[in-house]
């Protein structure tokens, strides 16, 4: 990756002296620029923004939920149920609860990991990294991005219609049938079914746009096996996005015709089958998954590889294993459905198919560390993030091979394990990489440089956070505490309150995040075209920061065959 | 957030008061556990006037009385024996970072499989940890001010690839011998169908004459009248014979829940529509809780599970109190429980708009229909 475009020099856009370069460009006025944006950064920008806000609702949904938790007992739940108007009483209460969980899940997967990794720093750099003036079709980018906001309102605004036994969609981020047909009456679950549909046509149209770009608008001189591994992953990832969005909406198209519709797919007593939509859902439900991970992979490759200032290690084979991972992360879904009366040879089947994924994870473990060895690394804030997040994906990587065994999970299945286990795969691994992301690729976006010292705070009490907060989960799955519970049997205790401590810190190291984007922004230093030196080869260094509004007006030319 | 938490936790000293005055009357109005309203739990207690109003609460509410103690009841006025006392540590969760102690074969082999996998993760996770240490200790920028070039080495590739292969296969193989054990069920000594219903199990016995056990959580007060722990007592518990191949046939009322009981390594969904089929042997007798694992609505954290594995005479008297008969024995004159299975009738839940509703209509003509389900009412207290 690095290497094969080493000489991205060669053309003439780089360097601190073009910083204006491009001042004749023509930039739109503000409503035109912001709203009707055909510029594929400043798309990025706004899903950027929208990831963030976002990402602050749901943290917030989550902080409630730790404080809940906090203690045995239900402590909060009638007064925020109150506060929201609804009537009073347990169900009404307790169903909140559901709603918070509902809604933390949909919009920390569909409407903050996927928009900040895919919309967010996909569509900022893969145009830029594969030598393109912009993407593909500019107008279809700006309605992938318009059509995630009605998304998201339509989300918000299922919680204020009846959904069952109160208030907003309380069907779990999965909606299984008949919890979200018969057992979630009123207009909230056909609200945020919708929703999903929107934010689903968003990641097709930005899928399309994604693959069209990279089959078709490479610099001359990049062929696929000399293309940064972040674009490599951003293909496979919009090819999963395109294979198994299409399944999810049909599913919740199935559901809508159950729910209104007088159809019976998921209701036995029609001919359907309730099961028939979680083999549905996790076709998608799955690769989705991988979906919110592997542009992760590529951004954590470009990290490491700039901060160690060595080439990718094994750069074929890491791009192969993301491949690999897209493709096996099509047959594995059942084993989210282990305990659903599957039959014992499926089981079997399905447990050495998700053990298989492991082979790939590993290679990229193993190559990130591999292209450290020997490195003379620098820790800069991206790269501790980096490191950070190869050591806590590892942790729920291994424990992913854990309850993949299909016997495994007629103990695990829906405890605080799987919870532990996918917050260390996403909170932990997922966010780590868009941290590690942002802090990579911010100066290049905002032209200012953030402070190193509140970036290591920050990373320092988010690690510490999300471990404390997460960690216990795993003994409180072992103990076997259900998940989706808003009250426990005392002897859980101790290890729930360690948990929402861990949520106190990993908080206050985000108010560190927001207040060094701010200090950064107004009082920070202008950064140069390249500020991580010589280990940065990829082509967003050669442009000033940030780029100019068009880039690339003359294509650069990627030199050199005698690497991969 | 400061103001919230205040706010809550005057609420909850206000809800625990008014919990504690309505379970002072509790052993009077005996009655009412029998029906889901008496799931309240805290917030619920000093609000169970206001919850009454709702649907899915009033009918149980008002037909319970009636229904289930005033006409079953003296059918079977016997009291249903209770026979294990909850044990701290056994068939409960601890704060321990371990699993719970398993009392199955199968519970036993899977938690040594468990350990294992704890093992090899374990170390695979300081063998990632150590290679970070050393290069963040070796191939810092002051260690090694000059990086190598070095992107291939075939054979290390070859090695990290080959060596997870290796390890996934020993771990394959114990877990394929796993599920083959966990699916070749033995002859059965009894079968028990498990159904859910929001927001209760009841368990029916159809080797014993068919009858059927409408299990409720306890409020808080009677879990610590009955030295219960608190969100796992039921007031009617599942009952099971030692050292007995159970058969346990899983399937729901309503919308799907999963019935799990984590010292047996038994975790089955009920789907409604469908019949689920597992089984369980426990070598000890005891007292075993378990909790609904499938979210099933707003009371999913309210419906546990409770298995009081008795002795096989103990079993025969617990039935014989339920108005069942042993196997072998005449066949019993109530058989128009069947008639209520919920799975007959699956439409009756589905297509009702109201999802409380069908569910409560079902556990009420469940527990008055059933010739037997003296079980209620006379259990508690």
């Amino acid at each position: 990756m690095t290497d094969t475009t080493a000489n991205a020099h060669f053309f003439d856009h780089g360097g601190d002296a073009h910083g204006h370069h491009h001042d004749a460009d023509h930039k739109p006025g503000f409503f035109a620029r912001w709203f009707m944006s055909t510029n594929h950064k400043d798309i990025g920008t706004l899903y950027l923004i929208f990831a963030i806000t976002a990402g602050i609702i749901g943290g917030a949904i989550s902080g409630m939920m730790r404080a809940e938790l906090m203690e045995p007992g239900i402590q909060y739940l009638p007064h925020w149920a109150h506060m929201w108007g609804q009537p009073a009483g347990n169900d009404a209460a307790l169903h909140l609860w559901n709603v918070l969980i509902t809604a933390h899940g949909l919009i920390m997967v569909f409407f903050m990991v996927m928009p900040a990794m895919i919309g967010g720093f996909g569509n900022w750099f893969v145009p830029i990294m594969i030598g393109a003036p912009d993407m593909a079709f500019p107008r279809m980018n700006n309605i992938s991005f318009w059509l995630i906001i009605p998304a998201f309102l339509l989300l918000l605004g299922s919680t204020f219609v009846p959904g069952g036994t109160g208030d907003g969609a309380g069907t779990g981020w999965t909606v299984y049938a008949p919890l979200s047909t018969s057992g979630s009456a009123g207009p909230a679950v056909d609200m945020a079914i919708l929703a999903l549909h929107l934010a689903g046509a968003s990641s097709i149209l930005g899928a399309v746009n994604f693959i069209t770009t990279i089959f078709n608008m490479r610099a001359p001189g990049m062929t696929l096996h000399k293309m940064p591994l972040f674009a490599w992953s951003v293909l496979v990832t919009a090819f999963l996005l395109l294979l198994a969005l299409p399944v999810l909406a049909a599913a919740i198209t199935m559901l809508l015709t159950d729910r209104n519709f007088g159809t019976t797919f998921f209701d036995a007593s029609g001919g359907g089958d309730p099961i028939l939509y979680q083999h549905l859902f996790w076709f998608f439900g799955h690769p989705e998954v991988y979906i919110m991970i592997l542009p992760g992979f590529g951004m954590i490759s470009h990290i490491i590889a700039t901060f160690s200032k060595k080439p990718v290690f094994g750069y074929l084979g890491m791009a192969y294993a993301m491949v690999a991972i897209g493709v096996v992360g099509f047959v594995v879904w059942a084993h989210h459905m282990y305990t659903t009366g599957l039959d014992v040879n499926t089981k079997m089947y399905f447990t050495a198919a998700t053990m298989v994924i492991a082979v790939p994870t590993g290679i990229k473990i193993f190559s990130w560390i591999a292209t450290m060895w020997g490195g003379s690394i620098d820790f800069k804030t991206p790269m501790v993030w980096a490191i950070g997040f190869i050591f806590m994906f590892t942790v729920g990587g291994v424990t992913g091979v854990v309850l993949s065994n299909g016997g495994i999970d007629n103990y695990y299945q829906d405890t605080y394990y799987v919870v532990a286990h996918f917050h260390y795969v996403l909170s932990l691994g997922a966010v780590f990489s868009l941290f590690a992301g942002f802090y990579y690729w911010f100066p290049k976006m905002s032209g200012r440089m953030y402070s190193e010292l509140l970036g290591h705070l920050h990373f320092w009490g988010f690690f510490i956070g999300v471990n404390v907060l997460f960690f216990p989960m795993h003994f409180l799955g072992r103990q076997g505490m259900p998940r989706r519970y808003p009250d426990y049997p005392d002897a859980f205790e101790k290890w729930n309150h360690i948990a929402t401590i861990g949520y106190m810190i990993m908080a206050a190291s985000m108010v560190i995040f927001f207040v060094n984007i701010l200090y950064a922004l107004f009082a920070g230093k202008k950064a140069p075209a390249n500020p991580w030196g010589e280990g940065a080869t990829t082509l967003e260094w050669t442009l000033p920061s940030p780029p100019p509004y068009h880039q690339f007006e003359t294509l650069p030319v990627i030199e050199g065959g005698d690497h991969h | 957030m400061k103001s919230l938490k205040s706010l809550g936790f005057a609420a909850l000293i206000a809800a625990m008061t008014l919990g504690g005055a309505v379970s002072a009357q509790a052993p009077a109005a005996t009655p009412a556990t029998a029906s889901p309203t008496a799931t309240a739990t805290t917030p619920d207690s000093g609000q169970a006037p206001a919850t009454a109003t709702t649907q899915d609460s009033t009918a149980p509410a008002a037909a319970a009385p009636g229904g289930a103690t005033a006409t079953a009841a003296p059918a079977a006025a016997a009291k249903i024996p209770e026979f294990n006392k909850p044990v701290p540590g056994i068939g409960q969760p601890t704060d321990a970072i371990s699993l719970q102690p398993q009392f199955t074969d199968i519970g036993l082999f899977a938690q040594r499989f468990d350990t294992a996998l704890i093992y090899i993760i374990t170390i695979i996770c300081l063998v990632v940890l150590a290679l970070l240490g050393w290069v963040i200790v070796r191939y810092n920028r002051r260690a090694n001010p000059t990086p190598s070039r070095t992107s291939h080495n075939t054979i290390i590739e070859i090695v990290w690839t080959v060596a997870p292969v290796l390890i996934l296969l020993c771990i394959a193989v114990p877990s394929i011998k796993l599920l083959a054990r966990q699916y070749s069920t033995p002859k059965a000594d009894l079968t028990v169908k498990v159904i859910g219903h929001q927001w209760y199990w009841s368990y029916q016995y159809p080797d014993n004459g068919d009858f059927e056990v409408v299990s409720n959580i306890l409020t808080d007060a009677q879990d610590k009248a009955k030295g219960e722990p608190r969100q796992l007592g039921v007031d009617a518990r599942m009952v099971v014979p030692v050292d007995s191949v159970i058969k346990i046939i899983t399937t729901s009322d309503d919308v799907i829940h999963s019935f799990a009981v984590p010292a047996f390594w038994t975790k089955m969904d009920a789907v409604p529509g469908r019949l689920n089929e597992t089984w369980f042997k426990v070598n000890k007798t005891g007292l075993y809780y378990g909790q609904c694992s499938e979210l099933c609505g707003a009371r999913h954290g309210y419906m546990p599970i409770a298995v009081d594995v008795v002795t096989r005479e103990q079993f025969a008297q617990w039935v014989a109190a339920n108005g069942g008969t042993m196997p072998g024995a005449a066949k019993p004159a109530s058989s128009d429980a069947t008639a209520n299975s919920p799975i007959s009738n699956p439409t009756a839940t589905t297509a009702s708009p109201e999802p409380g509703a069908g569910a409560s209509t079902t556990a009420t003509e469940n527990s008055t229909a059933a010739a037997t389900p003296a079980s209620q009412g006379a259990t508690t207290n």
